[in-house]
This record gives structure tokens, sequence and C-alpha cells, in this order.
């Protein structure tokens, strides 16, 4: 049982937070398009509260898996860097890291929001692999999201560099074409505390939680990927409400990054 | 020294340098600190493309208790590249690199701490480069500097750090990234600075970071050590400035 555990689970049935919020309110989002001037090739510093996710796009060339010839590549990786927290320990992604990077990807590679056709070179030779990569600085909570929201915006504002034929390489220095997005699929996170629903949950009321949820709805309201955690299990009303709240506040995400893009 | 195929015109007619700058002309710098929450102690330092986070936890307790010292605080130091902070993706985890500059950067900040005022426990000190434009481990001493004064570890001076090499057989400070790779050396020096020091005094002339590797004479190391302190010192100037805004104090950062 952590400090405030027992206290954040009262609170909470009377609707109640420590830090005033409503259980459905998110903290203040800030979102920063383009964090990285010269290096990647799409980036996005994303704020929430006191959490700060940074996700860099680096575009490399390899050759496609032989089953899918014309098929380019996404590989998401998320870093828990050790500044982030004192849990966090140097070394090898440890389980939460992993499950980060998986949802987060899962939330855009089976979404298809990447055509990756469109990343064909030339068939069976040649095709473009898209990294995405999270760096996590200062986690106060609700990861997911903070890192779902920075690679989408990292997405949108990233680019292709241009492939020299010639001498094999890429023109880093020019923005060719724009990273092709099919569906935008937007990921948020419903958390089960106590009995109530609560969102964007503090590192210290993660401690509390009982189960969460994850969704993530494209532009039309489809949801394309799900993910529950946590020890404690989750009702059909529960996964009901989560798809309805969450189908809302995706709403909101898609604005924050229209502005944040433009 | 590597040769490249076309012939780079290292400066141009007004004797600047492929960014603009003069021989003897840091890059534009900027200074932050306590930029995260959860660390003790905080600082982001970007000096051109160049962009570096570090953060400090500790004191605090040390596990496994064999790693203790009776006498003093041990450092762990960590230097991390994101991945995205190179043009070729930097795939993520340690490498042998990393691994030597968390060594001389441990090495540049240790003199300048009282680490015997905590005995048994352990400081975490770790650099993220977010960006890289060369200078990358000169950056992140200098804003693990900051960020120990941040978490308020007493310090005998404040270490500041930067790189001297030589082009077209002319010293210039604060290599940029392509001066680092096509240049003719590359020398990054560190140094501990107070503010009650003169001109000749000695703990401005405490080196404790010096590597090196290019194709120089002996009287062209000297010029480049010391042109890399006078840039040591405008980056402790701007230390104290930076440090001095943040806790509002009327004197500070070098006690």
């Amino acid at each position: 049982m952590k400090i405030n555990e027992e206290d954040i689970r009262n609170k909470i049935k009377k609707g109640e937070r420590h830090d005033g919020r409503d259980p459905l309110e998110y903290r203040e989002i800030s979102i920063e398009a383009d964090y990285i001037n010269e290096t990647a090739n799409g980036s996005a510093m994303v704020e929430i509260g006191n959490t700060k996710v940074l996700v860099g796009i680096s575009i490399d060339v390899e050759s496609p898996y032989p089953d899918r010839p014309e098929s380019g590549t996404i590989v998401t990786n998320a870093e828990l860097a050790p500044m982030a927290s004192r849990e966090f320990e140097s070394g090898p992604p440890q389980e939460d890291g992993v499950e980060l990077a998986r949802v987060v990807d899962r939330g855009i590679r089976e979404a298809e929001a990447i055509d990756l056709n469109d990343l064909c070179i030339e068939a069976g030779e040649k095709v473009y692999t898209v990294f995405i990569d999270a760096h996590v600085l200062n986690d106060d909570g609700n990861l997911i999201d903070a890192t779902s929201l920075a690679a989408m915006t990292a997405l949108k504002s990233g680019y292709l560099p241009e492939y020299d034929e010639e001498t094999g390489t890429l023109d880093r220095d020019e923005k060719w074409k724009d990273i092709e997005l099919s569906t935008e699929p937007i990921t948020a996170t419903a958390r089960m505390i106590n009995g109530e629903m609560v969102f964007d949950t503090t590192h210290e009321e993660e401690d509390a939680q009982d189960a969460r949820l994850t969704v993530s709805i494209d532009e039309n309201g489809q949801v394309v990927a799900m993910q529950k955690g946590e020890e404690n299990p989750y009702s059909t009303d529960e996964i009901a409400e989560s798809m309805d709240l969450v189908k809302e506040k995706t709403q909101k995400f898609r604005n924050l990054i229209e502005e944040a893009v433009e | 020294m590597t040769s490249t195929d076309k012939e780079v015109e290292w400066f141009d007619e007004e004797g600047n340098r492929v960014d603009g700058r003069k021989a003897d002309e840091l890059r534009e710098t900027t200074m932050e600190v306590g930029v995260l929450e959860e660390a003790d102690g905080s600082a982001m330092v970007e000096i051109g493309n160049t962009r570096v986070i570090a953060s400090v936890f500790g004191p605090q307790d040390l596990h496994p208790k064999h790693l203790q010292e009776s006498d003093r605080a041990v450092i762990k130091m960590r230097y991390n590249m994101a991945p995205f902070s190179v043009d070729d993706r930097m795939s993520p985890g340690p490498n042998r690199r990393a691994k030597e500059i968390g060594l001389v950067a441990r090495r540049a900040l240790e003199p300048a701490l009282e680490l015997e005022k905590f005995p048994t426990a352990g400081i975490d000190i770790s650099m993220e480069v977010v960006e890289s434009d060369g200078g990358t481990r000169v950056t992140g001493i200098t804003a693990a500097s900051l960020a120990l004064a941040d978490a308020g570890i007493p310090m005998k001076g404040m270490v500041a750090s930067c790189a001297a090499g030589v082009v077209d057989d002319t010293p210039v400070l604060d290599v940029n990234g392509k001066e680092d790779k096509e240049g003719n050396a590359d020398i990054p020096i560190a140094t501990i600075n107070r503010s009650d020091d003169d001109t000749e005094s000695r703990e401005e002339d405490k080196v404790t970071l010096l590597q090196m590797d290019g194709d120089l004479t002996t009287d062209q190391v000297e010029d480049c050590v010391q042109l890399a302190k006078d840039g040591c010192r405008q980056l402790y100037e701007q230390q104290k400035r930076t440090i001095r805004e943040k806790y509002n104090a009327t004197d500070g950062g070098d006690q």
C-alpha cells in the first residue's frame, strides 16, 4: 500500500481527486510538433500535466519481408528513461516499457494508419522503415495516452526523405513527401479506481487503480485497438462506458493535434 | 582527420566558419534548470542544434550495499543518445561509446562535488541526448553540473565543459558536428569554476576532462586547451545566471 492510496480510493467515491479535477477531466495538455530541429524525420513533445514524452521518427531503408515484398515496416519502441522516475532503472525495457510500446504500436499499425504499400521503393528489394521512438522524460502517469498523442503528432508532422537510387542513400536534408496516413486513430485510457471511472491518472493515482482499458478510435468512430491492463476485471458495462467516453476524449485530442501541426 | 573527396571551405573571406561563427565563438546557447519534476534536480542545455537533458536523483540509499563507500557518496552516471538524436537512427541500449562517456563525465564532475558529506549514499546522474550536432558529452556535463546545483548537492565549484578543435590549421571553439567529423581534431575539456577566481587562479585551472583525437602539434594542443577553457568560462557565466534567475538569488552558484 502506497502512502496516499487509501485517501485516493476514498475520495474518488465522492467524485473527488487530490488535485481538484473531476474524475473524467484531463490535466492541461500541451503538444509541440517538430520539437527536434534536424535529426528526426518528424517529432513531438507532449506534456500532460507533469508527464513529458518526446517521440521522434527516424526513416531508414531496408529489405522487405519475403512474404510481403511491397510492404514497408513500422517499428515502435519506448524507452522509460531513468530520469523519468525514481522507479526506472537503466537496462533493457521491462514489462511496462514493452507494453507501452506495443499498445502504442497497435494503435497505429493494426489500425493501418500508415499505408505500408506507400512505403515501398522497389518491390522485393527496398522499402522504407518508419521507426517511432518514444522517450519518456518525466512520468507522472498516463504514459499511454501521452505517448500515443506524441506518436500521432510526430507522424502527422513527419516526412519521408527521398531515396537516391544511384548512391543508395537517403537525402535526409530535404522533406520529400508526407508520411501518408489512411486513418488517424487516437488513443485514450479509462481507469477504474474503487468502482469509479477516472481518466488521466497521475503516477500516485495509478498506484491506487484497479484496472484500465485503453481504446484507440479512428476518425469515423471505429474502434481499432484495445488493451485491458492491471489486476482487476472489467465489466461489460464498464467496457461500453469506456468506449463512449474515449470517443468523446479523442475528439478533443484530434483538435489539439490539428492545432499543433498547423 | 578524414580526408573527403570535396574540399571543404572551412572559412569564408571574412574568416567566418561554416555556420557563420568566428573561430573563438560558441554556438548560441540556452540553459534551463528544473525542467523535470520527478528528478531531484534537472537541466536542459542547448548549444546550437545539440540538446541534452540531465537529471539528478539523490543523495539517496545505495543498493546493493557492497557498492557503498564508507567515507563518501558514490556517483552513478548514465549517458544515452535517443534513437532520433542522430541522422542514422541509433539502436536503443547501451554501447561501448556511451559507457566510456559515462565514465569520463563522472570523472569530470566528481572533483567538484563534496561527496564526503554523504557517506554510503548514492547519487544517480543521467544525461539524455535528444538532438546531436557535435559536442554531446561536453553539453551533457555542463547540463549535469546545473542539475547537481538544482538538486542542491554541495559543490566546490561549477563544472563547465566545451570542446575546441582544429580545422584548416586554425583552432576553433565549440566544434559543430561537421567540424568534428571532418576537421583535424577535437579536444573536449571540462573545468571547475568559481566566481571568486581571478584570471590566474587555482580552481579555474583544474581541468577535469580532457580527451583528444586528431593530428596536432603540441602548440596547437595548447592553443586548443586555452580556447576551450575560455569557452568553459563563458558557459560558467551563463550557468551562474541561469541558477540565479531560477532561484532569484543575489549571489550563488559558486559556494
